[in-house]
């Protein structure tokens, strides 16, 4: 920095004959925020409240938790909780795409089977419509493949066909289409019109427009409402322990029961929830990445 | 080349082309002029069936535009066939409308490979000669966010040659361009018009329509007013409201 002694101009009344810096030169001084700081140490205290409670208070059972943490009951029970987080996305996201392309399509009748669809899952409790699946056989007891109102050719019996496995994957999967539906088509009207139309107008073949050039921008917004979607699924399945499936709460729930160690127990499923949330958001991290092309933020 | 007779069409209640009989040679510059809102892009996108029309026909090359002649009733096209007539004009538009995920040259090599079912390996090196033609040789693997609008509307127009059309249509290519990159694209445009490309365009660039034009139709009310050579139409309109318009633009 450069200093001048300034002189006035009129030279009667100037400032005093000491080196003062030219008001270009002047040091910014950022302003200060004492309460960030007072904020800061609070959350600090508290946090060390915390982790000293998890490693001293006897109540956490630490010994217990690591007994059942990784063995075989609890893996088995994770393995059926993983997989119903998996038919249930799959399912859910392909009767999803297609409500979304009938909410799309030029048909009013489709757009309003489509609308309603969408209307009653949202509305059906979770819960409520698991225990309808699971009574679906007190409802109809066998189901046929045929000609409507005409000949049968197969006959199914209802609970053959569902069994509590499958009538949990089919209430999550129908559950899960409605919300996935509304993202993907969500999706897909954010992408700006001109992009269709400048493919139409180069006589891009339909399905070619939507795979190459529409879905792939779509896919910036559906893919974090869609993993979230995911991730509140898996987490959702510890719902169907009410329906007695042995996923991951069930089977905690069933220790518990024998032990009466509820909370070592809980830890149980609550970190391998985190771990495999944490696994789903590094690959939601990776996948963004690749539909990131092309886009500044 | 570009037969267009009796064309109308409506939006809802609004008439907005209300009778147009246009007729373009090959090789030559159409240039339309007039208000806005007075049918012009309207009319432009009826010659790629990007609208539909409600009455008229549209022939290019002697092929009716959309739709097939059955007896006295007119079938419209399924929509393969109507791609594959929009694969020999190409478009070019006032937003410009580059696909944003693809590199400025995949969005050329795009159409020749899926519309015309040509080779990437075979069209890659002519979809560069396009973009070196238009002078963003160097932006080829740049995505469109990173290319100021007066090259992203340049990569469009290589990508609208891509399909060797026989037709090329511009919807007001400058319009949405700072003034100072208004000139680059006129450039390229000039250049093509020397060449002998079939071309219409709409714009409101007076200047360039006396350079460029050898017709020039002005538009208003969803009717032609007045169609001629620049010398005639914009500097001696017989018109009421050409001239109105010209003194305005001027």
């Amino acid at each position: 920095m450069s200093t001048t002694s300034v002189t006035s101009a009129s030279g009667t009344t100037g400032p005093p004959a000491t080196a003062v810096p030219l008001e270009a030169d002047l040091t910014v001084v950022a302003r200060r925020h004492p309460w960030r700081w007072v904020g800061v140490g609070v959350v600090l205290v508290l946090l060390a409240m915390f982790v000293h409670g998890l490693a001293t208070n006897p109540g956490w059972d630490w010994p217990t938790f690591f007994q059942f943490f990784a063995t075989r009951t609890v893996f088995s029970a994770l393995w059926v909780t993983v997989q119903l987080t998996v038919y249930g996305t799959v399912l859910g996201f392909v009767l999803g795409a297609v409500l979304a392309s009938m909410r799309l399509s030029g048909s009013p009748f489709l757009q309003v089977v489509a609308w309603g669809y969408i209307w009653a899952f949202r509305s059906i409790p979770l819960i409520v419509q698991l225990l309808f699946w699971f009574n679906i056989a007190y409802l109809y007891q066998e189901l046929s493949l045929g000609i409507p109102f005409g000949p049968e050719f197969v006959h199914f019996s209802t609970n053959n066909l569902f069994g509590p496995l499958g009538a949990a994957v089919l209430g999550l999967a129908l559950h899960q289409a409605a919300y996935a539906a509304e993202i993907i088509r969500g999706g897909i009207i954010s992408v700006d019109a001109g992009q269709t139309e400048a493919a139409a107008a180069l006589g891009i073949p339909k399905r070619r427009q939507f795979f190459r050039i529409v879905l792939p921008q779509a896919m910036r917004s559906i893919l974090p409402n869609g993993a979230n979607e995911v991730i509140s699924l898996f987490k959702g399945t510890s719902i169907v322990s009410v329906m007695a499936i042995p996923e991951l709460f069930y089977q905690v729930q069933v220790i518990y029961g024998r032990n009466s160690r509820v909370v070592p127990l809980l830890m149980v499923a609550t970190v391998w929830y985190i771990v495999l949330t944490t696994l789903l958001s590094i690959v939601q991290y990776y996948v963004e990445r690749r539909f990131a092309r092309g886009t500044t933020r | 080349m570009i037969d267009v007779k009796g064309v109308h069409k409506s939006f809802g209640d609004l008439e907005v082309l209300k009778g147009i009989d246009l007729e373009v040679e090959a090789g030559a510059v159409t240039v339309i002029l007039g208000p806005s809102g007075s049918g012009k892009s309207t009319l432009l996108r009826s010659i790629n069936h990007l609208e539909k029309v409600d009455r008229g026909l549209i022939r290019i090359d002697g092929e009716l535009i959309g739709y097939r002649r059955r007896g006295d009733k007119l079938h419209e096209l399924r929509e393969r066939d109507i791609l594959r007539q929009r694969s020999q004009v190409g478009f070019v538009f006032q937003n410009f409308n580059l696909f944003g995920h693809l590199t400025a040259l995949e969005n050329v090599v795009e159409a020749p490979v899926s519309a015309q079912r040509r080779k990437r390996s075979e069209v890659e090196p002519f979809a560069r000669e396009l973009l070196e033609r238009v002078g963003v040789g160097e932006k080829a693997d740049a995505y469109p966010r990173q290319l100021s609008g007066g090259q992203q509307q340049r990569v469009a127009i290589a990508r609208a040659l891509a399909l060797k059309p026989k037709v090329l249509l511009f919807d007001e290519p400058t319009s949405a361009l700072d003034p100072e990159l208004v000139g680059e694209v006129l450039d390229v445009i000039k250049e093509l018009a020397r060449d002998g490309s079939t071309m219409v365009v709409v714009t409101h660039e007076i200047g360039f329509a006396r350079e460029i034009a050898d017709t020039v139709v002005f538009i208003d009310d969803g009717r032609i007013v007045e169609s001629g050579p620049p010398k005639e139409v914009l500097d001696n309109p017989v018109h009421e409201r050409t001239r109105a318009f010209i003194s305005k633009v001027l």
